[in-house]
């Protein structure tokens, strides 16, 4: 089974990686293993095929598509471009809003629809308050893969406060449908604005909270630092997006770098890995990355509280929404990274095509790159920190 | 019973023609104390640390069973003796079924040796500390076996992990009782109690009943000792950070993976039976063990149980509170800390200590 | 970097390998021929004037047409331009060169389209179905599809 592969046999040796007996020195036999589809730390059903020599993980491969649900098959079969959304809601589980939002502005550029300056202040907050949500389960489960369970309650119980937002406004906990072509599902509610705000004020001492239990944490220092290394180019050239990218040192963001919506008009800063604790690119350099936007992420939201105006939030949703023959690819920063929509219109009232770019997909392809040479307690961590959600990569 | 025990004693060549007039019924009673101990311990530090990583997550916990679930140990183990005990059909049945057994009889043979109090003690005998470091490493083989006999790879990872850790961690374990064992001159373990005698200025913590300069100048070594060996006490435990060997997000649950219901609630028994004998061993040797840390005030056999019950229950405390806060260490770190860190500061502890009895 | 330099540059260097540009378009798209693939994207990804070094999106499509396309969405994190590229073939006999030498990512990218439209990509170093089982039967992206009435011995519409 292995011999048709060509295994990479002599690996360098530099921090976090390690050399495995190679040629004549001790080399036994590699053992086969299966990490999941049911196992504790692949975020869901993934299944990694592992080939390791004793600890040392000497090759990694990825079945995905345990979670297929046809989401593009889908999409083509609506009878409405509106109401592709649902699925889009169930993309990415825990950013559904982002999905939300990545699609319809999709649509809407198809239309060349303009929505009004409310309705983009609101989906701002929204997809910002859902980038918290989704960066807390990330670092929550990442301290699980690392061995330490408070975290993960930690960044529940805030997240909680999140979900509790979402609910007043439409309803739903987790899978929103909120964000709809040309406007959202419904108006803010009273009082959102005012808790809104008591939830920045709450949130940001549990960030700090948060990194003294965990982000510089001895242990968790020599568990990250210098392990799962993503050199720069890698990243770019196996695109990869959002913390990925920007824990590789790559000074990059949709949000400012191919604005939409009113994302150039807040105050706000990029945050890059700066190789902190170990190389650049490294996996703490990941993790921290997502620590910080989660601080910028209460900055634009605060501003966005501040200067929401009024209006309708439904007016200028569309009857019906035909679009002319033509294209659209929409990329949009989802809390995993680049998330993509090409939608095809054929000139009918569904789309012939849509293909979902979703980042975790593409980050996940690169971790056989860097995972060779590292041990298995390593690779939970490369698959921890490129935060996956099983429902986007499979869709 | 007794025709039982007569039997088997006869089957031992030597000593059975002895024994076998006595009671085997003495030995059974001689016995029960530890394993009574270790039962009703065991259901209060299964609430203990549920309602301690409760409280540390910012939760409740158990809440309905009882006042404040104060049943639910109960209830967790009337479910655990429920359930379905599976065996999977590929392992090797025999040694599947005796792995937990032998990894619990590691642990209670330790407890034999362990002075309760000044007038209990399983049995009395001169090489106290040796026994219980070779008793405890039936462990091992205990653990070695499980993760084989599963015939799953991931139980295997974990029975390897936990081989090369108990191995290693018994190196520092050892070299930090001889510092203890240097200072009283006694490897009975009751004798290093009864060396601490006299207030919490004796413990070998706070450098031994010895005049105040040497003292002085023990007083940091056996603060050092003491660290290491509660910590690699910890790591022979398996919790966490050194819980490796059932390293959950790694490894599943390591060796136990493929075991259910009883014997999986053995092993649970075994680890937390584990977790007081490690702070019983750190008590007796550096804390007073029974004694009372005022003097002769709550001095006595009687309070000697609680005081050391106490101190064992703070350290089982400090094992959960740890565990509950602190992530897990990597294979090669582990190994770095036993064999590079705390093996070396030992020899300087150890040639310190010596250095001082000496002068 | 305009999408007509770009398209000018492409043609001076390949000349017949570029078959149609449609420049106007709001998001302006070039086809090539699908052959000749793989050395033109190195070349776009190389060449310091172009460097189109991240490749954002990959996607199959079914032109109903008795064609399958395949469209390369490209960015240049450099000069930060962007353009489509885009492949056609036949239904029948679906061959692209793969560019996964080019761009890590097509790795995964083709192997969906591959999946979900049978586009065959030649020289794609492990072309295997990456969201459907192995033994699915047809591709299911494709307009003619249709379900199977049973799959491995269970009724599909249960």
């Amino acid at each position: 089974m292995i011999e048709s592969r060509v295994l990479p046999t002599d690996y360098v040796t530099e921090p976090g990686r390690f050399r495995t007996s190679t040629g004549k020195t001790l080399k036994t036999d590699e053992m086969i293993i299966n990490m999941g589809p049911q196992h504790p730390s692949t975020h869901g059903v993934l299944r990694l095929e592992i080939v390791v020599d004793g600890e040392i993980v000497v090759d990694v491969i990825p079945h995905i598509g345990y979670l297929h649900r046809c989401f593009e098959k889908h999409a083509e079969h609506m009878t409405n471009y509106q109401q592709v959304i649902p699925y889009a809601d169930r993309m990415d589980y825990l950013a559904s809003m982002n999905n939300d939002w990545g699609y319809a502005l999709a649509v809407e550029k198809l239309l060349k629809l303009e929505v009004p300056p409310r309705v983009e202040y609101i989906r701002v907050i929204m997809a910002e308050l859902q980038r918290i949500a989704s960066h807390l389960i990330a670092l929550g489960t990442f301290g699980i893969d690392m061995g330490a369970f408070t975290p993960f309650l930690w960044c529940f119980r805030d997240r909680e406060r999140i979900l509790d937002l979402f609910e007043m406004t439409c309803g739903a906990r987790l899978l929103y449908n909120y964000i709809w072509v040309g406007g959202v599902s419904h108006d803010l509610p009273a009082r959102f604005v005012e808790k809104a705000k008591d939830f920045c004020k709450y949130f940001k001492p549990n960030i700090v909270e948060l990194n003294n239990l965990l982000t510089y944490n001895e242990i968790f220092i020599k568990r990250t630092a210098n392990v799962g290394v993503l050199p720069k180019d890698v990243a770019i050239n196996y695109a990869c997006s959002g913390p990925m990218l920007r824990g590789s040192g790559v000074n990059w963001d949709l949000r400012r770098d191919d604005p939409y919506s009113m994302y150039n008009k807040f105050e706000w800063d990029v945050q890059v890995g700066k190789g902190e604790m170990g190389q650049v690119g490294d996996v703490w350099d990941r993790y921290i990355v997502k620590v910080r936007e989660m601080e910028q992420s209460v900055r634009i939201i605060e501003q966005a509280l501040a200067a929401i105006p009024e209006g309708n939030v439904q007016q200028a949703i569309p009857k019906r929404i035909r679009p002319d023959h033509g294209e659209v690819y929409v990329r949009t920063e989802s809390p995993r990274g680049e998330l993509g929509f090409y939608i095809v219109s054929d000139g009918s009232t569904s789309p012939s095509r849509v293909k979902a770019r979703s980042p975790a997909f593409v980050n996940l392809s690169v971790v056989p790159e860097i995972a060779h040479g590292c041990m298995i307690a390593d690779l939970v961590a490369i698959v921890g920190s490129t935060d996956i959600v099983l429902g986007e990569v499979d869709r | 019973m007794e025709e039982l025990g007569k039997t088997i004693l006869k089957l031992i060549p030597v000593i059975g023609d002895q024994l076998a007039d006595i009671s085997v019924l003495v030995f059974v009673i001689g016995a029960a104390p530890p394993l009574i101990f270790i039962l009703l311990y065991a259901l209060v530090t299964l609430y203990t640390e549920m309602k301690v990583s409760a409280h540390i997550q910012d939760r409740v916990a158990y809440m309905y069973t009882g006042y404040h679930g104060i049943l639910q140990p109960v209830a967790d183990i009337l479910k655990l003796i429920q359930k379905e005990d599976t065996v999977p059909d590929s392992a090797d049945k025999t040694l599947f079924r005796l792995a937990p057994y032998l990894v619990f009889i590691g642990t209670y043979a330790g407890f034999a040796v362990i002075p309760f109090s000044s007038a209990y003690m399983g049995s009395n005998i001169n090489l106290g500390v040796f026994y219980l470091i070779a008793a405890s490493s039936i462990v091992v083989i205990g653990l070695l076996m499980s993760g084989w006999a599963s015939n799953n790879k991931w139980s295997l990872l974990g029975a390897m992990r936990s081989a090369a850790q108990l191995v290693s961690y018994e190196v520092p374990t050892a070299l930090a009782v001889l510092v203890a064992v240097m200072i009283t001159g006694s490897l009975n373990l009751n004798e290093v109690s009864k060396f601490q005698d006299g207030g919490i200025q004796n413990w070998i913590l706070f450098g031994g009943p010895m005049p105040i300069t040497q003292k002085l100048l023990l007083l940091p070594f056996t603060f050092i000792t003491f660290l290491i060996l509660f910590l690699a006490g910890m790591a022979e435990v398996n919790r966490t950070p050194f819980d490796l060997p059932e390293a959950e997000s790694e490894l599943v649950q390591g060796f136990n993976t493929e075991y259910s219901g009883m014997k999986f609630a053995i092993f649970y028994l075994a680890e937390y039976a584990n977790m007081f004998l490690v702070s019983a061993v750190a008590t007796s040797l550096f804390l007073g063990g029974w004694s009372s840390p005022f003097g002769s005030f709550m001095s006595g056999p009687v309070w000697g149980v609680f005081w050391f019950v106490m101190k064992g229950m703070f350290f089982v405390f400090v094992q959960i509170w740890m565990r509950w806060t602190l992530p897990r260490l990597r294979v090669d770190q582990l190994m770095y800390t036993s064999w590079k860190v705390m093996t070396p500061f030992l020899f300087v502890c150890i040639f310190a200590v010596g250095l001082i009895l000496v002068l | 970097m305009t999408p007509q330099e770009i398209h000018d540059g492409l043609k001076a260097k390949f000349g017949d390998a570029v078959v149609e540009a449609k420049l106007d378009a709001p998001q302006p798209w070039i086809r090539i021929a699908p052959n000749k693939m793989k050395s033109l994207c190195f070349f776009l990804r190389d060449d310091a004037s172009f460097q189109l070094d991240y490749m954002m999106c990959l996607s199959g499509v079914d032109y109903n047409d008795g064609n399958l396309g395949v469209v390369y969405h490209l960015f240049s994190m450099v000069h930060k331009h962007k353009i489509v590229l885009k492949a056609n073939c036949p239904k029948d006999n679906p061959l692209v060169q793969s560019v996964s030498e080019v761009w890590g990512t097509a790795n995964w990218h083709e192997r969906e389209a591959y999946d979900m439209f049978g586009i065959q990509f030649d020289g794609h170093p492990d072309l295997r179905r990456i969201l459907c089982p192995d033994d699915y039967p047809g591709f299911p992206l494709r307009k003619d599809f249709k379900v199977p009435e049973f799959y491995n011995g269970m009724k599909v519409p249960y």
